[in-house]
């Protein structure tokens, strides 16, 4: 029975991804000139070289991190998608510290890190306290307070932070004890390092521990867990607050480890790709690991073959899009579960 | 201060309104039926985007703003199939629809411009405007009401439209029955699936006029994400407005004189930053008062 | 002269060879077969869980059989929706109402068929006319432009058949109509049928009260196990036959009420009152002791504040006044994990939406108030291996039909799911046990098994406050009884030679104890 659900579980995902880069391929037939060349390349793109390969692992930290903060706050059936605005808050805390922290070797990395944590769950506080105070709808905050995210941090970069000296409108470079080392000649982020093992230890918090525990029976049924005696409105207060601080360590380590200052002049969108992230791993944080690469992988052969062919790799955005419907479409599939279900019952009548 | 009583400003407010009230519209034949449509903001999207396009394609506005509808309509469509027939949850299939907008109009508009922040190199062409007789002359009034871009009028009409609709017609009491109790409407025959799918659809509708008007009046071209949370302001302005469209048209005027308060204060040399974040701040705000108004049941157990 | 019934009469409405898989793996009917004559009143008992409801949402249109066919006065036809049963002149009453709170009686009564007038709108004075016509060959009085909300449960009946009857129901379903009424109420609705029948309507009646069956049925269906077991002519079958056919062996009680010497007192109610949201007095002045090693229950008819007392000691709901003590402590308003923590356990009413995650497993289910104890957790870590093993032992001990500890409780029978919540609930530390109807739509093996438990607690010496609707089983394991008319105790009984009939009267607020004797509660 078991193996049964499982399997229609992983034909559920391949179904997924065909469909979505079937779709992908209608669209590249009417766009572009070869399409049969462009999707060839989107498909293999990320192995074609050494560079290319480790850039598709640099693009997985970040949408592990934000994978792994959505899959905890999903997880408990609550909807905060301000990863985002999390993830550019705490980049924006990084910035700071990494600029006014002193500059001690590795203390000035953790202090700045830490930062970029606590930014983030500041950030998520305000819709976490709204929900918890008095049940405001935590989606519409949350965007709200994506918007609000990026602006804020816009105007205190450019007007109190911005390099003169640099061509483009950045802050100023980090101090080298802020920055997070990266790996071989094509610099590969540290960070994948901690995204993984923040992944594995945030599954074992969930599966493995009390709060875990709490975290899943909210989750699974909210009145159930306030009749057990369960503190609910702690645990959805605090679960949005860690998955702010995933989400805001995120942006920080992308700064400490990629660009060493504050660069960016719009949202990153690492927030958003972090949603389809989730939803592919079935929110457990053990596979939002292969969920995150699957994606970068995606993204990043949408942008090699937007550089070779002049296509814009938004596409790979419509494709998670149709993949996140297909992926919790329930009845998709129903009803061979439906059938696998009866016919299990009737055996043991 | 002065500004307030400047009829530029409050001709301004209706302005920056139109779409809100266009988003309100959306969010309440949504909400009614208990299918809150959280992808008003990427069909407004969609609705801009194929609005400018087909009508400088088709040299014609109307054309456009019918190409921008038909669009948004479709994304409704495709989100009540999900919803109702595949069983996707509302919201995620609403976000989903969201992050789909934004990707697709991206990449078509690089397809079709070259250009990916916005459509400035195709000749646009916009829903003309509207002198109202008579009202025009009026002292004041005249300056704020008449002069508006023909879709601020059909918006306002709508609103009346609308909430007689909710109020008043058959559709309405059945629409509301199916949010209130959908056994009670399942009992006597009315399809829940149906109404719910009727009031997405409408949603999408009245989301893709809103959208319209955002490129081909607001202001005349696409630009990417151009949409920047309308369509959520407009789901918390109706959350106040309740089960009345009036009251949310109210709501998105709220909305409008934060915009154009946060317009004039730029002309003060407050970064605009700072205005734009006008507002959202002030959507969070609006959330909160509601929070706070509802009334709650004292079994604690129901509240969870 | 027409032919007797189970003659040569017209068919209203057939079921043949049906069964119903639902999602979950549950079989709620298999291979029924059923035939409901024209003009007769025909009934269908069956204890819970025999498909009754089921077989009724099918002719209804709102569920669809796996496998088998349906015949409307003759012809086979295939229901898919209410909208199609309507349409065949099927109406239902359904046990809970199908209103809409904030419409009013015209307005739910002429949903769906509204009559309109120029610009679309709604014509209400049609409306009203209409319905006037029906209300007054059936002789109701009925309050048209009251919001459905603050209408008493007769009249809302009387709403949902006057919706039946105006969209032209030839054969009327009522499914458990009686069990929200008084007995006064349930002799006029039975008028009410007669005159319907006497209309050429055919009335399906669908009950597992055996008197009212005798009193009203022409013909009788049985069921038993999602099968039907026959039908009878009502003159050839006694309750006891019923009875008998319906759970499939002799019936006798065989739990043993011993004498017990009760204990000390253990929680004790003072002067509670509660009114609800919208001002009224839901509890008035509710006193009572509790003591250890007794069953004390609490009788009455549904909606008399039950729901509201055991929402309020439990903590799960708020602002009440009174006090209640627990050792001493007042915990009125405490959260139920501070009561919880103070030794009292629950078995809600409503065990699907309150008492379980149906998409965990029973594992989990089980330990859900202590997950944080030994042998369960550490400070810090969650002990999986623990928690599997002693529900490995409580699926033992308490009977629970599954597959493996890990199975999703989503895939449990009722009953099966209520020993999960019964087992959980009565072997923690908790001294006191509040049950609310814990047999309440269960099987009856189900249903005794979990009164043996209660009975075997009380043994034990826990202290049992249990509240039902079900007379039968407040009389056959309780101490003490307190019976609940209007938010006010009305009575304080001994179960000694006590009889249902002397329940019912207090429980219709037509006898009422002195205040001495109900103080006796209290000062035991």
């Amino acid at each position: 029975m078991k193996r049964t659900l499982l399997l229609l579980e992983f034909t559920r995902f391949v179904i997924t991804v065909g469909i979505a880069l079937l779709i992908g391929y209608i669209f590249l037939l009417f766009i572009a000139d070869e399409p049969t060349e462009a999707f060839k390349l989107f498909l293999t793109g990320p192995m074609t070289t050494q560079r290319r390969f480790f850039e598709f692992l640099n693009n997985a930290v970040p949408l592990m991190m934000t994978g792994l903060a959505l899959s905890i706050v999903f997880q408990s059936k609550v909807f905060n998608i301000g990863a985002e605005g999390q993830l550019f808050f705490g980049a924006f805390g990084a910035m700071i510290f990494a600029l006014k922290a002193p500059q001690i070797p590795w203390l000035h990395l953790v202090i700045t890190l830490v930062g970029a944590a606590l930014f983030g769950s500041l950030w998520a506080f305000v819709p976490a306290i709204l929900k918890a105070k008095w049940k405001a709808s935590e989606l519409v905050s949350s965007l709200m307070m994506n918007y609000i995210s990026y602006f804020l941090v816009l105007f205190l970069v450019n007007n109190y932070f911005r390099d003169k000296t640099a061509g483009a409108l950045v802050s100023y470079r980090f101090p080298q004890s802020a920055w997070l080392s990266t790996l071989s000649r094509y610099r590969l982020n540290s960070g994948l390092f901690v995204a993984v093992a923040l992944s594995v230890l945030v599954g074992w918090l969930l599966y493995r521990t009390k709060w875990g525990y709490q975290i899943r029976v909210v989750g699974a049924n909210k009145k159930f867990g306030y009749y057990s005696g369960i503190k609910t409105i702690n645990v959805i207060f605090w679960v949005q607050i860690l998955s702010g601080a995933i989400a805001g360590l995120a942006g920080g380590i992308e700064l400490t480890a990629m660009y060493r200052r504050f660069v960016w002049q719009s949202l990153p969108g690492y927030g958003f790709d972090g949603i389809i992230v989730a939803i592919l791993a079935r929110n457990n944080p053990f596979l939002v690991i292969p969920s995150a690469l699957f994606i970068a992988y995606l993204r990043i052969g949408a942008n090699i073959m937007g550089r070779t062919t002049g296509i814009a790799p938004e596409i790979v955005v419509v494709l998670q899009s149709i993949m996140i419907l297909l992926i919790t479409a329930e009845a998709l599939l129903g009803r061979f579960k439906q059938k696998a279900v009866a016919k299990e019952a009737m055996k043991s009548e | 201060m002065s500004d307030f009583l400047n009829p530029q400003f409050w001709y301004s407010v209706i302005r920056v309104s139109t779409p809100l009230f266009f988003g309100v519209i959306a969010a309440l034949l949504s909400s009614i039926t208990g299918t809150i449509n959280i992808g008003i903001e990427g069909m407004m999207l969609m609705s801009a985007f194929w609005g400018t396009i087909v009508g400088s394609l088709a040299q014609n506005p109307w054309v456009g703003l019918l190409a921008g509808i038909v669009s948004s309509t479709i994304m409704a469509v495709i989100l009540a199939y999900f919803h109702l027939k595949l069983k996707t949850d509302l919201v995620i299939g609403g976000v989903a629809l969201n992050l789909l907008s934004s990707g697709l109009t991206v990449f078509m508009l690089y397809a079709i411009t070259g250009d990916k922040g916005s459509s400035a190199s195709l000749k646009s062409f916009i829903i003309p405007r509207v002198d109202l007789p008579l009202l025009k002359d009026i002292p004041f009034i005249g300056k704020v009401l008449s002069g508006h871009n023909a879709l601020t009028y059909i918006a306002i009409v709508s609103v009346f439209l609308i909430n007689y609709l909710v109020k008043k017609t058959p559709l309405g009491i059945r629409m509301r029955s199916v949010g209130q109790n959908p056994d009670a409407a399942v009992s006597v025959g009315i399809s829940v699936t149906k109404m719910k799918f009727l009031s997405l659809i409408l949603s999408g509708i009245f989301a893709g006029f809103g959208g319209a008007f955002l490129s081909m009046g607001y202001v005349s071209w696409f630009a990417r994400d151009m949409t920047s949370g309308r369509g959520f302001i407009s789901i918390a302005a109706q959350a106040l407005g309740g089960s009345s469209a009036l009251f949310g048209a109210f709501g998105a005027l709220l909305f409008g004189i934060a915009e154009a308060t946060g317009i004039t204060l730029q002309s003060l040399r407050i970064p605009s930053e700072i205005t734009n974040m006008l507002p959202f701040i002030l959507t969070i705000v609006v959330l909160i008062i509601y929070a706070r108004s509802r009334i709650r049941s004292h079994s604690r157990i129901q509240e969870q | 002269m027409l032919p007797p019934f189970g003659g040569n009469r017209m068919k209203a409405i057939e079921a043949i060879d049906i069964t119903k898989v639902y999602p979950n793996g549950v079989v709620a009917n298999k291979n029924v077969n059923i035939s409901v004559e024209q003009g007769e009143v025909h009934a269908i008992v069956g204890e819970n869980g025999a498909g009754k409801t089921t077989l009724m949402k099918i002719f209804f249109g709102i569920e669809k059989p796996t496998s088998g066919e349906i015949k409307v006065f003759g012809k086979r036809v295939h229901i898919n929706s209410p909208r199609e049963a309507i349409a065949l002149g099927i109406g239902m009453v359904h046990q809970h109402f199908m209103l809409v709170p904030s419409f009013s009686a015209a307005e739910n009564i002429m949903l769906g068929i509204e009559p309109r007038k120029r610009f679309f709108s709604v014509d209400f004075k049609k409306m009203e006319s209409i319905i006037g016509d029906y209300a007054k060959r059936l002789n109701f009085q009925i309050p048209l432009w009251e919001k459905v909300l603050d209408l008493p449960v007769g009249v809302k009946q009387r709403i949902e058949i006057l919706k039946a009857l105006v969209r032209g129901a030839k054969i009327l379903i009522l499914d458990e109509p009686s069990s929200v009424l008084t007995p006064q109420e349930v002799n006029d609705l039975f008028e009410v049928l007669k005159r319907l029948v006497q209309n050429d309507l055919t009335v399906i009646f669908i009950t597992h009260k055996l008197n009212e069956v005798k009193q009203i049925a022409n013909r009788i269906t049985v069921m038993r196990n999602a099968q039907v077991v026959g039908t009878y002519e009502n003159k050839d079958v006694t309750e006891t036959d019923i009875v008998e056919l319906m759970i499939g062996r002799k019936f006798e009680y065989d739990i043993k009420r011993e004498p017990k010497e009760p204990g000390e007192i253990l929680l004790i109610v003072k002067n509670l009152n509660y009114f609800r949201e919208d001002g009224a007095h839901i509890l008035k002045n509710i006193s009572f002791s509790l003591r250890a090693g007794e069953i004390l229950a609490i009788a009455g008819l549904e909606g008399n504040g039950q729901k509201e007392l055991v929402e309020i000691l439990t903590g799960l709901r708020e602002k009440a006044t009174g006090q209640i003590l627990l050792n001493g402590d007042d915990i009125m308003g405490s959260h139920p994990w501070e009561i919880r923590r103070a030794g009292v356990s629950h078995i809600p009413e409503d065990r699907v939406e309150v008492g379980c995650a149906l998409d965990l497993s029973i594992a989990e289910n089980l330990i859900s108030d202590r997950f944080h104890l030994n042998p369960f957790s550490t400070r810090l870590v969650y002990k999986k291996k623990h928690v599997i093993e002693f529900a490995k032992k409580m699926i033992k001990e308490f009977d629970v039909r599954a597959k493996s500890s890990t199975t999703m409780v989503r895939m449990l029978s009722g009953g099966n799911m209520q020993k999960v919540v019964v087992a959980r609930e009565m072997t923690n530390s908790a001294k006191i046990v509040i049950a609310n109807q814990p047999t309440h739509g269960i099987d009856v093996a189900s249903s005794e098994f979990i009164r043996k438990k209660l009975m075997q607690i009380r043994n034990e010496g826990k202290a049992v406050l249990l509240i039902s609707t079900d007379l039968q089983e407040v009389l056959q394991i309780s101490d003490r009884i307190l019976v609940l008319y209007k938010g006010e105790i009305v009575a304080h009984l001994r179960n000694e030679n006590i009889t249902e009939t002397d329940l019912g009267y207090y429980m219709l607020g037509v006898k009422r104890q002195s205040e001495e004797q109900i103080k006796e509660s209290v000062n035991l």
